[in-house]
């Protein structure tokens, strides 16, 4: 991905939205001409019912900086329940991350509706401006150029467990 | 080996103004499998889909993506094209460089770049696209309706009008609901009976309506299009072929004291009844917890005196099995009893008010027998208790609804209305009785609704306290209601003739069992829910079951009819095919990693997991295993990301496909 001027750093933004409420909210800031940085790569699913912790993984894994989880507000899933279930999986994923030791403020869960253009500038804004605060994420991509899982992070909590073994 | 075409549209130049459209196309071509890609000014436009088709043939591609707008807008379109030059739909993706891209992005660098991006992940998933296959299921176009109110009736007349056939199942001896025992009804004080029973007899008599009274739904199986429904039609004891309804059974039955429902117990009827005189079909039943020769053996008289000789004492319930291709839920409401607490119900009594113990304190329901023509009564407001002419007669709403704290938070919606016609009908018979009615507000949003209340207050000088009632009690031949007038602020004590409390509308009781047998959902209060509560108001999350009237929540009667034919209109769309055609977005589960731990089951909002049995040839089980029913999966993947051991596939979302796109950045 290419950088600009005007930031030394430009992260890579992945977007997990479902297809009824937030792609549609993205849509409509586009037919609205609302201007957002250009960061955010969107992954379409149908209903964040179907969006797997592990892609999130991968993303980091694969060089994103920031991750956003967005689907329909709580009550208007298309699917009647899927969001319900997304967002207790992705708290639970969440403690997980916290405990591997990446900062959960890479990681943005939102609602946006498609009726939320502005919501969707905002949010992208924001969780761009954020990591761009934060640099590169490190973890993970080290992690990919050492080929291996080594099993190691360097957490103090993991190792001080490691080394109770 | 793949060979992807990509297509980039300038779309005049809504693109091209901040995306550099050739630098776009010319990054595609350095893709891994790309072997074709060009930009043309409006890709959606006859030309551009004729170049689109040209290229797939020429250059052998085995899948297209089309940059352009959002998919949105023309993946229809594009798929089209794709199809008539001869590949599978299925494999042409589209990237959003439009709404995603040069709409909201400026600067023509970082626009240009995010869509070589947008492209490139697009070209990853598509090599990773499968062949899907449109699904076809059959439909069977027969519909059942459950229960036989207005609801019930309007949706099935409106589907038989159609030229379909409709089973109705009710299980009272006869059709008609609760707008059959209503007197004359809001806003246009109408006789509830005299346009009521029309209905009813037009759905016994027509040709396309087979009609089950005195019966149940036992089980229904299968999915839209291809329900198997099975009806228990309870013994009657009577064989409805030969009765000829003359009624003589009924007229002869030495049990003649036992209270009738219909009329709210304020009436009698014998153990060989039908409910109410104008009941379809006019066929009795016997009430065999009644019978003396159910009882003991020792009557027999309904047989001796029928001339048919329709009499069957040892009948017995028949099972009926019923294809059918949709179903819609018409069950309707109970009313709240304020006296005994419903079992297992998380409502917590109205003890404090009486009803049930203080004969004089009746529910709404009661008044509509008693002002009825053809009531109990003859149409006279006469008191249960002594049947004596009340002329002080107080009225309470909002009784159980509205009161969070004694479990029910909604508004009944009707009781409002009920109320101020019931304080018109009163006045119409009493002139010289007074109407006194306690109110939280008047909710009236109807078309004549608030002029209808407004003429109660005016003209018929009912008089509306606004304020609580905390307490009722007898006090010789009066009720003694004690309540709060919050306007002035002071406590009020009125000796009333008659109470009638606006109980709150709930559903029928039994709604939570039919829902779990038909696998649909319903709220706390055991209303059933609909699909969508704005868009899809008539339809069941699962699909081919459609809702009517009360069940679903508090209606009056202009609503319910207006919903059960919707509910008829959705059900004639899904029957104007034959065969129903939808997106292969399905999930499909790998049986050979399915450990049966049967999360998805758990999760999938349709109910579309079912368990599986594989067998030997032998037809020994091996091993149970989850399979996904097409026909009612919805697509949206949840059992795919709640799989502990990957076994189920969303078809159009695979993991393939997803990390192709991850991969990609
Ligand atoms: C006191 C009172 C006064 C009212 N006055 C008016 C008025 O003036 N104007 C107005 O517009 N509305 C009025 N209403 C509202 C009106 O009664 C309802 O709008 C209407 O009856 C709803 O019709 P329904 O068919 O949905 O339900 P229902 O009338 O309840 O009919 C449901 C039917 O389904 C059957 N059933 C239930 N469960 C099953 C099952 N499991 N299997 C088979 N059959 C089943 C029942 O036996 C019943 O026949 C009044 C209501 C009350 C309580
Ligand atoms: S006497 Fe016989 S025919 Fe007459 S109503 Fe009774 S059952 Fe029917
Ligand atoms: S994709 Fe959704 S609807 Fe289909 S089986 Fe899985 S959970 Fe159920």
């Amino acid at each position: 991905m290419h950088q600009t001027k005007t930031h030394a750093f430009e992260p890579k933004i992945v977007a997990f939205v479902c297809t009824w409420c937030t792609y549609a909210g993205a849509d409509l800031a586009g037919t609205s001409r609302l201007q957002y940085p250009a960061n955010t790569r969107v992954v379409k699913f149908p209903c964040t019912g179907r969006i797997d912790p592990v892609f999130i993984l991968r993303a980091f894994q694969k060089g994103a900086d920031g991750v956003l989880v967005s689907g329909c507000h709580p009550g208007d899933c298309h699917y009647m329940a899927g969001n319900f279930h997304a967002r207790r999986r992705f708290a639970a994923f969440r403690a997980l991350l916290d405990f591997i030791g990446v900062d959960l403020q890479r990681l943005q869960f939102s609602w946006v509706s498609a009726a939320e253009g502005g919501k969707w500038v905002e949010v992208a804004t924001e969780l761009t401006e954020r990591v761009r605060q934060m640099g590169p994420m490190r973890e993970f991509k080290e992690l990919e150029s050492e080929e291996q899982w080594s099993g190691v992070i360097d957490t103090p909590e993991l190792k001080e467990a490691y080394n109770a073994i | 080996m793949s060979r992807i075409g990509v297509f980039v549209c300038h779309c005049g130049e809504n693109i091209s103004r901040t995306v550099d459209v050739e630098k776009v196309a010319a990054e595609a071509t350095k893709l891994p499998g790309v072997a074709f890609s060009c930009d043309y000014k409006y890709m959606c436009s006859d030309p551009g889909q004729s170049l689109l088709k040209k290229a797939v043939s020429e250059h052998n591609l085995d899948g297209v993506v089309v940059a352009a707008c959002s998919p949105r807008m023309h993946e229809k379109t594009f798929r089209s094209a794709a199809k008539s030059a001869g590949l599978n739909p299925f494999l042409c993706e589209m990237a959003n460089i439009r709404e995603h891209c040069s709409w909201v992005h400026e600067d023509r660098e970082e626009a240009t770049a995010k869509a070589a991006d947008i492209v490139a992940m697009m070209v990853a998933r598509v090599k990773k696209d499968k062949k899907l296959v449109p699904i076809t299921v059959p439909v069977t176009k027969r519909a059942l309706v459950i229960g036989g109110g207005i609801a019930g009736i309007q949706a099935a007349l409106d589907i038989a009008d159609a030229g379909h056939q409709v089973v109705l199942v009710e299980r009272e001896p006869s059709i008609g609901g609760h707008m059959a025992q209503l007197s004359e009804t809001f806003p246009t004080l109408d006789c509830s009976q005299c346009i009521m029973t029309p209905k009813m007899v037009d759905a016994a008599n027509h040709p396309n309506i087979t009609l089950h009274t005195y019966s149940e739904i036992e089980s229904v199986d299968g999915y839209i299009g291809n329900f198997q429904a099975t009806i228990r039609k309870k013994a009657r004891s009577v064989i409805e072929e030969k009765c000829t309804g003359c009624g003589v059974c009924s007229a002869k039955c030495p049990q003649k004291k036992i209270p009738n429902a219909f009329d709210k117990n304020l009436g009698v009827r014998p153990a060989i009844y039908v409910p109410f005189p104008q009941a379809v079909p006019n066929t009795p039943v016997i009430d065999r917890e009644h019978c003396t020769k159910f009882i003991n053996g020792k009557c027999g008289v309904c047989q001796k005196v029928c001339g048919p000789g329709a009499i069957d004492y040892e009948q017995t319930d028949e099972l009926i099995v019923e294809p059918v291709g949709a179903i819609v839920v018409a069950t309707g409401f109970e009313l709240y009893s304020i006296g005994e607490k419903p079992k297992g119900s998380p409502i917590k009594g109205y003890g404090e008010f009486g009803h049930g113990t203080i004969p004089d304190v009746i529910d709404g329901l009661t008044f509509e027998r008693l002002a009825s023509a053809s009531g109990p009564t003859g149409g006279k407001i006469l008191r249960p208790s002594d049947g004596k002419e009340p002329k002080q007669v107080v009225f309470v709403q909002c009784v159980g609804s509205r009161a969070r704290e004694k479990g029910i938070s909604y508004c009944s919606k009707i009781c409002c209305m009920y109320t101020a016609k019931h304080t018109m009908l009163y006045k119409h018979k009493v002139h010289d009785g007074q109407a006194y009615v306690f109110f939280m507000d008047a909710r009236t949003p109807g078309k004549s609704y608030d002029e209808f209340w407004r003429r109660a207050v005016e003209e018929e000088e009912a008089v509306y306290i606004r304020g609580m009632v905390s307490r009722l009690y007898q006090k010789g031949e009066k009720v003694v209601v004690m309540g709060s007038d919050i306007a002035v602020g002071l406590q009020v004590e009125i000796e009333a003739d008659l109470v009638v409390l606006a109980t709150a509308v709930q559903p029928r009781s039994g709604a939570d069992t039919l829902a779990q047998k038909l696998g649909i959902s319903y709220d706390s209060y055991h209303f059933y829910s609909e699909a969508h509560a704005k868009l899809k108001p008539v339809e069941c999350a699962t699909a081919g079951i459609y809702l009517a009237g009360a069940c679903q929540g508090p209606k009056d009667i202009p609503d319910t009819v207006s919903q059960a034919s919707a509910a008829a209109a959705k059900v004639m769309t899904l029957f104007a095919k034959s065969e129903l055609e939808r997106e292969p977005i399905v999930a499909k589960v790998n049986e050979n990693n399915c450990v049966a731990c049967l999360y998805c089951k758990k999760v999938c909002p349709y109910g579309a997991v079912e368990e599986k049995e594989i067998r030997d040839r032998q037809g020994n089980l091996i091993r149970v295993v989850a399979y996904v029913n097409p026909g009612v999966c919805g697509g949206c993947g949840t059992c795919q990301a709640s799989c502990p051991s990957k076994s189920v596939e969303l078809d159009g979302y695979t993991d393939e496909q997803v990390m192709a796109m991850i991969e990609s950045l």
